[in-house]
């Protein structure tokens, strides 16, 4: 009868509630700058272990971290540093943090290369994001109307950008893109546009300007393209990329992070446009354990 | 008939009147879910937005120039650009397709001979049956660039584009309701207009959408709504600054495309968590009383015409 | 010609270009897809994972995926569906009850898909502690198709005539053997083409699965219902807008696109063929 007949799918139903699939696979969430060297060394480390999983997606770096502190991914990749708030929301659910740096970044300022402008201070770029200079004539360039664009708030580049260039916040004109590669492209077609972008997606690329930036007036101006004044932090706006856990790392997510920093890890780093971990930084993963 | 054959009394442990409430029952059950889900809808929504006037005042959330929930300086909650921004696409998108709408409903129901409309009909329902991502990926790949080449400006995602697709999604529902309203004018109108010497226009015009009135407003009514509550169209089309915004060729962020971008973000139970619910209560009122206003015209109009 | 009969040849003129750009705007949409998305449709397209970061590859994730979803949709959405629909017409009495069950009804098809997928996230992702998986988006697309099932559900059930009812339980038959033998056999083709074009609207939508279980990039299949999964319109969402070589995939973003709107119109198709089917049976 009906009965029976729907009684028996309703068991094989719940059936497929039994355990989750592939609980030993590794979640990596987050940063849209970090995305594509991690998708790399996750390749590559797949292919040399095979059987195991990680499934990198990004996001940004807000929704990585966010992921971490509600448990749902194994490491969040981050290009900025959580905040306070986030760590204690993190342990109100039980995740007590855990930070690794895994490469070096010179978030680089672009701008269109028919603009003939090639050099900025940090206190003109602020300026500039906050609003208050609208026209590229006030800091020495064309008269020109200056288009913003910028990144979407869950993206750890527009906060580590705001926190350590504007300390302020951003103009609410500025254009919000979605990742690193389509400011790349905007700034490619708008003669007027401004925009920040890491380092590694902007190497090999023409019909746009990388500026020379100083920390201020009398320093001076240095470029992200330089490893060496990236390393030396004579560029101003160089941050470390990180990558977050949850308390002491499982086998898996061990070994992997312990690949990232191995001398293999560290030369596709390179590969991918990134600068190596410097003494510094190699030092504090070491408190962290690795 | 061959199956009107009545199923042999079974000798049960239930008696068959009892058989028969419980199975009244059930389907009652099944009829009141749809309120109980109604009711679920508004009350998680509301419990769960409640607690972010804990930290923001329902005022500065109301009347706020402001949406930061992020900012370096003081996080802010102002929903006023998004409402803004969500009734300059809405309007943008009802310029554009009620006036279409009529305009192919009339045909439909007036001019067009039988064929055509076996094959307009079908159209019309194919269209709505695109998904809306579809449509907002074409508004990136293909109507970002003509507006961005025909309005001499860099960046194509803007409020126009946004409207352009909604009008294109709220097209098929506008103009099936409007052509079942002109159809539902009694006939004795159109003789009458006929037969005092009025062309088939006038009488299209002069009669029989003025009778079909109170239906072309629901129909309207619904198209607006269906228009309000679009996510993925105006999230991939308009550009999503969040600031107020200034003109049809700027970038606009409304209600429904700040909940998605920014509930991917935040961690459960915080502050901006609770105030993207209040948004999601916002949008939830708002499209409760156009479709209390649609409903109240679509029910005028079937009395009228009854 | 009189000036009337220009005002008319003037006035059909506009209203023939107002069908014309409802044609137009169809034609255009599917012309771009499908010129531009047939090159990056292959079988490898359909059959394969994606690699290298989803800039090659396939969609076959996705696929699966939508599928899943689909089926918790369907298992939520068609009997509750028609449960509420035969209530309405068989055994509603015209009350406050029944016109408050029409007005919730007519509210929740009103209500914003985005909504749904708030409402989704407390319920069953937080509630119900379904976390995001399968099980929540599917339900949460369940609870969205509900009023569209109970619309096509009534439609088909008003169609089935007045008369069988009488004779039936003009022969003393009980209301529900009524029901079960003369009432519910005419309209089950009807009811499943309005609910599978019901579904066929909520495999193509995003907002609600957004936050309840889509996932961005997963290696592998969903192997239980509990697991996340891939969906078609997220994976184009995706393609469109969020993955980090934007202008790179855009050739896989419109063979997603083509995919999906080829899926929807097959769903639509099937839904034709069953009514056809059915009634063929029923008729023997």
């Amino acid at each position: 009868m009906i009965g029976k007949k729907t009684l028996s799918l309703l068991i094989a139903f719940l059936m497929l509630f039994s355990a989750k699939a592939h609980a030993d696979m590794l979640q990596i969430k987050g940063s849209d700058t970090l995305i594509n060297l991690v998708q790399a060394l996750s390749e590559q480390y797949m292919q040399k272990n095979p059987g195991s999983y990680i499934a990198v997606t990004g996001g940004g770096s807000g929704t990585g971290v966010a992921a971490l502190i509600n448990n749902k991914c194994d490491i969040a990749n981050a290009s900025r540093l959580m905040k306070a708030k986030e760590i204690e929301q993190a342990l109100n659910n039980n995740v007590k943090v855990n930070r690794i740096v895994i490469a070096l970044d010179g978030l680089s300022v672009i701008v269109n290369a028919d603009n003939p402008l090639f050099r900025l201070t940090m206190g003109e770029i602020g300026k500039i994001f906050r609003g208050e200079v609208t026209n590229w004539s006030e800091v020495g360039g064309e008269n020109m109307p200056i288009t913003l664009y910028g990144r979407q708030s869950n993206s750890g580049t527009f906060v580590f950008f705001r926190d350590a260039v504007l300390k302020g916040d951003y103009s609410q004109k500025m254009n919000r893109m979605n990742g690193n590669a389509q400011i790349v492209a905007a700034i490619k077609q708008d003669k007027s546009g401004i925009g920040y972008v890491g380092v590694g997606y902007v190497k090999n690329a023409t019909g746009l300007t990388v500026l020379k930036v100083a920390a201020n007036p009398k320093a001076d101006y240095a470029s992200p393209l330089n490893s060496a004044d990236v390393k030396s932090g004579k560029y101003p706006i160089s941050r470390p990329l990180n990558q977050y856990i949850n308390g002491t790392p499982t086998e898996k997510i061990r070994d992997f992070i312990e690949y990232e920093l191995s001398p293999t890890g560290q030369r596709i780093v390179e590969e991918e446009g990134f600068f190596p971990i410097s003494e510094e930084y190699k030092k504090f993963n070491e408190k962290a354990g690795f | 008939m061959q199956s009107l054959v009545l199923p042999k009394r079974k000798s049960s442990w239930i008696s068959n009147s009892l058989k028969e409430k419980l199975i009244h029952g059930f389907f009652f059950l099944n009829g009141i879910l749809s309120v109980l889900v109604l009711l679920g809808i508004f009350a998680l929504l509301l419990l769960t937005a409640i607690p972010a006037f804990r930290e923001v005042n329902i005022f500065s959330f109301l009347f706020g120039l402001d949406w930061n929930p992020t900012s370096y300086v003081k996080e802010v909650y102002g929903i006023v650009p998004m409402l803004v921004s969500t009734f300059m696409v809405t309007l943008g998108a009802l310029v554009i397709a009620v006036p279409i709408g009529i305009g192919t409903a009339a045909y439909l129901s007036d001019v067009a001979n039988p064929r055509v409309r076996e094959i307009v009909k079908p159209v019309v329902e194919i269209l709505a049956g695109i998904p809306s991502v579809v449509i907002g990926f074409l508004g990136i790949v293909l109507l970002g660039p003509i507006i961005a080449k025909v309005f001499n400006i860099h960046n194509g995602l803007n409020a126009l584009n946004g409207s352009i697709l909604l009008a294109v999604m709220a097209l098929p529902t506008i103009i099936s309701i409007t052509e079942d309203a002109l159809k539902n004018v009694p006939v004795s109108y159109e003789s009458a207009s006929l037969a005092l010497g009025a062309t088939k226009w006038q009488t299209v015009i002069k009669v029989k959408i003025p009778a079909a009135l109170s239906g072309i407003i629901a129909a309207t009514m619904l198209g607006m709504g269906r228009a309000i509550g679009e996510t993925m169209t105006v999230l991939m089309a308009t550009g999503c600054a969040p600031a107020m915004p200034e003109s049809f060729l700027g970038p606009v962020r409304t209600l429904t495309s700040s909940i998605a971008i920014e509930l991917g973000e935040v961690a459960y139970n915080t502050t901006h968590y609770y105030a993207l619910f209040a948004l999601g209560l916002v949008l939830f009122i708002l499209t409760f009383i156009i479709n209390l206003i649609s409903d109240i015209y679509l029910h005028k109009f079937e009395k009228v015409n009854r | 010609m009189k000036a009337r009969n220009i005002h008319q040849f003037i006035g059909f003129g506009i209203l023939r270009l107002c069908v014309f750009m409802v044609l137009s705007a169809l034609f255009v949409i599917l012309f771009d897809i499908f010129s531009k998305g047939h090159q990056s449709v292959s079988w490898e397209f359909i059959s394969a994972m994606p690699r290298k970061g989803m800039t090659e590859g396939g969609i076959f994730p996705a696929i699966v995926g939508t599928f899943f979803v689909t089926v918790i949709t369907a298992v939520l959405s068609i009997p509750m569906g028609m449960g509420c629909a035969v209530y309405l017409h068989e055994y509603a009495k015209d009350g406050w009850v029944t016109r408050l069950i029409r007005m919730s009804i007519r509210n929740l098809s009103g209500v914003p898909s985005i909504v749904y997928g708030l409402f989704g996230v407390v319920l069953f992702v937080q509630l119900l502690r379904l976390d995001t998986s399968i099980l929540s988006a599917g339900l949460t697309l369940g609870l969205m198709t509900l009023p569209w099932t109970i619309t096509a559900s009534e439609e088909a059930l008003k169609n089935v005539p007045q008369s069988y009812r009488d004779a039936s339980l003009a022969l003393g038959a009980t209301k529900w053997q009524t029901v079960r033998t003369n009432v519910l056999p005419y309209a089950v083709p009807g009811m499943l083409t309005g609910t599978i074009l019901g579904l066929s609207r909520a495999a193509g939508e995003t907002a609600p699965i957004l936050f309840t279980g889509a996932a961005f990039y997963l290696p592998f299949l969903p192997k239980s219902l509990s697991d996340q999964f891939m969906a078609l319109p997220y994976h184009l969402y995706i393609m469109a807008t969020q993955h980090h070589a934007i202008d790179k995939v855009r050739p896989l973003a419109y063979g997603t696109a083509l995919v999906l709107i080829v899926l929807v119109f097959l769903m639509n198709f099937t839904a034709v063929i069953v009514r056809y089917k059915l009634r063929k049976v029923k008729m023997e």
